[in-house]
C-alpha cells in the first residue's frame, strides 16, 4: 500500500477521530469539554470522597487510631481543596459547558481553544495535589484555608513543599476558572440565537451568569493572595507574617472577599438546575420566572459584599460585626425569593417523581435547611460560639453536599439522555437517591449538635463526650462512600447499552431539547428563532421555536 | 376537599406553633451548661434563632410534602399542570416577610451582642509582644461601670502547643487558668507564634490570638466548676491537644490558689504535646513528614 486517502492525512482534512476518542483530545468542541469537566471531576470527587472517609474512620474513635496527626491535617486540607475546585467548580462548568450553547441556541462557545485550554489545566492541578503526598516535606496541612502564618512555617525547609504546591495548585486553578469564565460570560451575553432576549433566557443561564461574573469580580483577590502567600513562603517577603510586621489578617480578608461569593459561584449553579428540573417535572411553568432571574443578579452583587462573617472571631472590631451581619442576613432574601419560587412551582403541579427530580425535592429542602443554618451564623454572638466548630463544617455540607452535589446529581439524570443519547435505569437512580439522602443526612446533622456541644473543627482527636455522634456521622459518611457505587453502575451501563433517548425524554421546554440527543456536532440544523418566553408548560404555543427557514 | 385542606392546615400550624415553641425551649440544652453570663445571652439568642428557624421550616416544608403527597400524578397522565406563571402580590408578600425577619433577627443579635460586650469599649490594642506597661493604660481606657470590681488583667499566652497564663500582681504562671466566680474577667490574649483561638463552650465566647497583637477580652464566669479550653483557631500538626482547664473558684478558693501557687517555684510545665513529639504513638499509617517541632513548655508555678 503507498497510497494514502486523503482523508487520513494530518491537518485540517483529518476526520473527527473516533467517538470515544474525542473525549481524550484536545477538543473545541464544548460538549466534548462539557464531558471531559464531568468525568474528569467525577473522578476527583471520588478521591476527595475517600479522603473524607480515611478523616471520618479516624473520627470514629476519641484518640489517634489509623493515621498521624500530619497525614489527617493533610487529608482534610487535600480533601477541602478537591471537593470545591476540583469537584463542584468543573462540574459545574462542565454542564454549563455542555448546556448553555444549547440552551442560548449558538453552535458552539465564544472561545473554544480558551475553553479547551481551562479544561486540561483541571488534571493538572489535580495531579500537583496528589503527588504532593509524598513529597518529603508531605502535602498542604494548614486546611483549605491555608491561614498564615501556620501555613508558611515549612518545617522541612524545602523549597519544593506541600504547601507551595498547593499555592501553585490555587494559582492554576484561578488562571482556569477565569479563563472558564471569560468564555461563558461572553457566550451567554454574545451568542443567543435571534429572539432570545435576556429574559427569555432558562434560569440556569442566568445562574450561570451570575456565577460566572462573581469569578470575574472576586477571584483575582484569592490568585492575588495566593501569589502573595507564596512569595512569603518561597520568596521570604513579609505580606502576611507578623513577626516582620506583615498582616495575617489582611490574608483573611483576601480570602474570604473571594471564598465567601465562592460559595455562591458553586450554589447559583444549583438554584439554575432546580429551577429547570422542578418545572418539567411538576408540568408548570417556574413561579415568577423574572425575580428568580433578578434574584441571581442580586444574591451576586449582594455576596461581595458579605466576606467578614468568616472572621467575626479574628480579632474584628464591633463595627465591622455589626455591618457583616447586617449584609450577611440580607442574602436571606433574594435566596428565600428563589425557595419560594420553587415551592409555589411545584403547588398544583402534576408531579412526577424520576430520580432527577427526587434530587431536585431533596436538594430544595436540604437547602432550606441550609439556609436557616446559614442565616443563624450570621448572627454574631451565636457565630462567636460555633465559629470553627463543627456546626459550621455540618452547615456548609449542608450546602455543598445537601444542596450543591444533590443539584448536580439531578442535573446529570435530567440531561443525561440528551447527552450520551440513551435512557439512565431508573431504578439504581432511586436507590442512588435515597442512599445518598440518607447518607447525607447521617453524616452532616450529627455536626451541628456536635459544634453546639463545642466541638472544634480539624481536630486528630477529641474529648469522649463527643464519641457517639462522631460514629453517627461516620457511618453516614461510608454509606455516602457506598452511594456512588449505584451511580457509577447506572451510568456507566446505561452510556454503554441503555434505551435509545428520544430527543425530549422528559416533554421539557428549552432549545436543548429541540435538536436530537445527542445533539449533532453543530448543535442545531438551524439556527432556531425564540418567540416567547421559557417554560411554557401547560401553555397553547409550547412550541416557542420556529425553524428558521433557509 | 376544602374542608379537608381547612383541618390539615390547623392540624399543621398548631403542629409548627407547638414544635417551634418545644424546640426553643429545647435549644438551651443542645449547649454545654452555661457557665457565665454571656452564656445565659447566647443561650437566648440560639433559643429564639431555633424557634423561628422551626417556623420557616415546618412553613415551607409542610408545603414542599403537601405537594409531594398530594400533587402526585400517574405516569400515564402526560397531560400538564395549569400555566400559572406568577402572582405579583404573593411575590411581594414573600419579598417583604423575610427582610422583615432579617431586620428582627438582626436587631435581637445586635441587642445581645452589645449586651454582651466581650471586646469592651476598647479598640483592639496593636501592643508589641509582653510590653507589661501597656496593659495598665489599656485598663484605664476600659469603660466599664466602677461599681463591678474589676479583677486583675490576666495574661493568656498561646503557643505551638500550650497555654500559659501570668498574673502579673503576683507574679505567678500556670497551665490553669483560675477565675474569680462573679467577677468580670479581664484577659489580655497574646501568641508567640501562628494564629490561636481562646474557646469556653461553657461561656459561649471566642476570640482568635494574633500573633503581634494584645487583644484585651472580658466575661463574667458565674458558675463554679472546671471547664475545658480548646484552641479554636488551627494551629498545626499538635493542634487537638492544644487544651486546658479552666477553674472557676469561689473568692475564697481563688485567692488560697493564688497564695498556694505563689508559693511553688517555676518548673518546666506537662506538656501534651511535647510528649507526643518525642514519643510518636504506634499508628498503622505513619506519615514520616516534617512537623514543627513543639515549643519549650511554659515554666509554671502551678
Ligand atoms: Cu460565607
Amino acid at each position: 500500500m503507498t497510497t494514502i486517502p486523503a482523508a487520513d492525512a494530518g491537518g485540517p482534512l483529518r476526520p473527527q477521530p473516533a467517538s470515544w476518542r474525542r473525549y481524550f483530545s484536545f477538543s473545541t468542541d464544548h460538549k466534548v469539554i462539557g464531558v471531559q469537566y464531568l468525568v474528569t471531576a467525577f473522578l476527583f470527587f471520588l478521591i476527595g470522597g475517600l479522603f473524607a472517609m480515611i478523616v471520618r474512620a479516624e473520627l470514629l474513635t476519641p484518640q489517634l487510631d489509623i493515621v498521624d496527626r500530619s497525614l489527617y491535617n493533610g487529608l482534610f486540607t487535600i480533601h477541602g481543596t478537591i471537593m470545591i475546585f476540583l469537584w463542584i467548580f468543573p462540574a459545574n462548568v462542565g454542564l454549563a459547558n455542555y448546556l448553555v450553547p444549547l440552551m442560548i441556541g449558538a453552535r458552539e462557545t465564544a472561545f473554544p481553544v480558551l475553553n479547551a485550554l481551562a479544561f486540561w489545566l483541571i488534571p493538572v492541578i489535580g495531579i500537583l495535589l496528589l503527588l504532593s503526598f509524598f513529597l518529603p516535606s508531605g502535602t498542604a496541612q494548614a486546611g483549605w484555608w491555608s491561614y498564615p502564618p501556620v501555613s508558611i512555617q515549612n518545617p522541612s525547609g524545602h523549597l519544593i513543599n506541600g504547601e507551595f504546591v498547593w499555592l501553585l495548585a490555587m494559582v492554576i486553578s484561578g488562571i482556569s476558572s477565569i479563563m472558564g469564565a471569560v468564555n461563558l460570560v461572553t457566550t451567554i451575553v454574545q451568542m443567543r440565537a435571534p429572539g432570545m432576549t435576556f429574559f427569555r433566557m432558562p434560569i440556569y443561564v442566568w445562574t450561570t451568569l451570575s456565577a460566572q461574573l462573581l469569578q470575574l469580580f472576586c477571584l483575582p483577590a484569592l490568585t492575588g493572595a495566593a501569589i502573595m502567600l507564596l512569595f512569603d513562603l518561597s520568596l521570604g517577603t513579609d505580606f502576611f507574617t507578623p513577626s516582620k510586621q506583615g498582616d495575617p489578617i489582611i490574608y483573611q480578608h483576601l480570602f474570604w472577599f473571594y471564598s465567601h461569593p465562592a460559595v455562591y459561584v458553586m450554589a447559583l449553579p444549583a438554584f439554575g438546575v432546580f429551577s429547570e428540573v422542578l418545572p418539567a417535572f411538576a408540568r408548570k411553568p417556574l413561579f415568577g420566572y423574572k425575580n428568580v432571574a433578578i434574584s441571581s443578579m442580586l444574591i451576586c452583587v449582594i455576596s461581595t459584599t458579605v466576606w467578614v462573617h468568616h472572621m467575626f472571631a479574628s480579632a474584628t472590631p464591633n463595627w465591622m460585626r455589626i455591618v457583616f451581619m447586617a449584609t450577611s442576613m440580607l442574602v436571606a432574601v433574594p435566596t428565600g425569593i428563589k425557595v419560594f419560587a420553587w415551592v409555589a412551582t411545584i403547588w398544583r403541579g402534576k408531579l412526577h417523581f424520576q430520580t432527577p427530580m427526587l434530587f431536585a425535592l431533596g436538594g430544595v429542602s436540604m437547602f432550606l435547611f441550609a439556609g436557616i443554618t446559614g442565616v443563624m451564623l450570621a448572627a454574631v454572638p451565636f457565630d462567636i460560639h460555633v465559629n470553627n466548630t463543627y456546626f459550621v463544617v455540618g452547615h456548609f455540607h449542608y450546602v455543598v453536599f445537601n444542596t450543591i452535589t444533590m443539584a448536580i446529581y439531578a442535573g446529570i439524570y435530567y440531561w443525561f439522555p440528551k447527552i450520551t443519547g440513551r435512557m439512565y435505569s431508573e431504578g439504581w437512580g432511586k436507590l442512588h437517591f435515597w442512599l445518598t439522602l440518607i447518607g447525607a443526612n447521617l453524616n452532616f446533622f450529627p455536626m451541628h449538635a456536635l459544634g453546639l456541644q463545642g466541638m472544634v473543627r480539624r481536630i486528630a482527636s477529641y474529648d469522649p463526650q463527643y464519641t457517639g455522634l462522631n460514629v453517627v456521622a461516620s457511618v453516614g459518611a461510608f454509606l455516602l462512600g457506598m452511594s456512588t457505587l449505584p451511580f457509577i453502575a447506572n451510568m456507566v451501563s446505561s452510556w454503554l447499552q441503555g434505551r435509545k433517548a428520544p430527543d425530549n425524554p422528559w416533554n421539557a421546554t428549552g432549545l436543548e431539547w429541540t435538536t436530537s440527543s445527542p445533539p449533532p456536532s453543530e448543535n442545531f440544523a438551524e439556527i432556531p428563532i425564540v418567540t416567547s418566553e421559557p417554560y411554557g408548560y401547560g401553555e397553547q404555543n409550547r412550541l416557542v421555536i420556529d425553524p428558521l427557514s433557509t | 376537599m376544602q374542608i379537608f385542606n381547612a383541618l390539615l392546615l390547623t392540624i399543621w400550624v398548631g403542629i409548627t406553633i407547638f414544635t417551634s415553641h418545644i424546640l426553643g425551649q429545647q435549644a438551651y440544652d443542645w449547649l454545654p451548661t452555661a457557665a457565665a453570663a454571656e452564656a445565659e445571652l447566647v443561650g437566648h439568642l440560639f433559643s429564639f434563632l431555633v424557634t423561628l428557624g422551626t417556623i420557616v421550616f415546618l412553613g415551607v416544608g409542610g408545603m414542599i410534602a403537601y405537594s409531594i403527597l398530594f400533587y402526585r400524578t400517574a405516569a400515564s397522565d402526560r397531560s400538564d399542570a395549569p400555566p400559572i406563571r406568577g402572582n405579583s402580590t404573593l411575590e411581594i408578600v414573600w419579598t417583604v416577610i423575610p427582610i422583615l425577619l432579617v431586620i428582627w433577627i438582626a436587631s435581637y443579635s445586635y441587642d445581645i451582642y452589645q449586651r454582651m460586650d466581650t471586646l469592651g469599649s476598647l479598640p483592639l490594642a496593636h501592643l508589641h509582644l509582653l510590653e507589661s506597661p501597656a496593659y495598665a493604660e489599656m485598663g484605664s481606657q476600659d469603660s466599664q461601670p466602677s461599681d463591678t470590681q474589676p479583677s486583675e488583667q490576666i495574661e493568656v499566652l498561646a503557643k505551638q502547643w500550650a497555654w500559659s497564663f501570668h498574673y502579673p500582681s503576683q507574679n505567678i504562671t500556670s497551665t490553669e487558668l483560675h477565675l474569680p466566680v462573679n467577677q468580670s474577667v479581664h484577659l489580655v490574649l497574646q501568641s508567640e507564634d501562628v494564629l490561636h483561638g481562646f474557646f469556653v463552650p461553657n461561656f459561649r465566647i471566642k476570640q482568635d490570638i494574633i500573633p503581634n497583637q494584645a487583644i484585651a477580652f472580658q466575661f463574667t464566669p458565674n458558675r463554679v466548676g472546671q471547664y475545658p479550653l480548646y484552641d479554636s483557631q488551627f494551629s498545626g500538626t499538635y493542634f487537638a491537644l492544644m487544651q486546658a482547664t479552666v477553674y472557676v473558684d469561689t473568692p475564697k478558693q481563688y485567692a488560697q490558689w493564688l497564695a498556694q501557687a505563689a508559693t511553688q517555684p517555676p518548673v518546666p510545665a506537662v506538656n501534651s504535646a511535647n510528649s507526643e513529639h518525642a514519643q510518636p504513638p504506634s499508628l498503622p499509617v505513619r506519615s514520616h513528614w516534617h512537623t514543627v517541632s513543639p515549643a519549650p513548655p511554659p515554666l509554671v508555678n502551678q
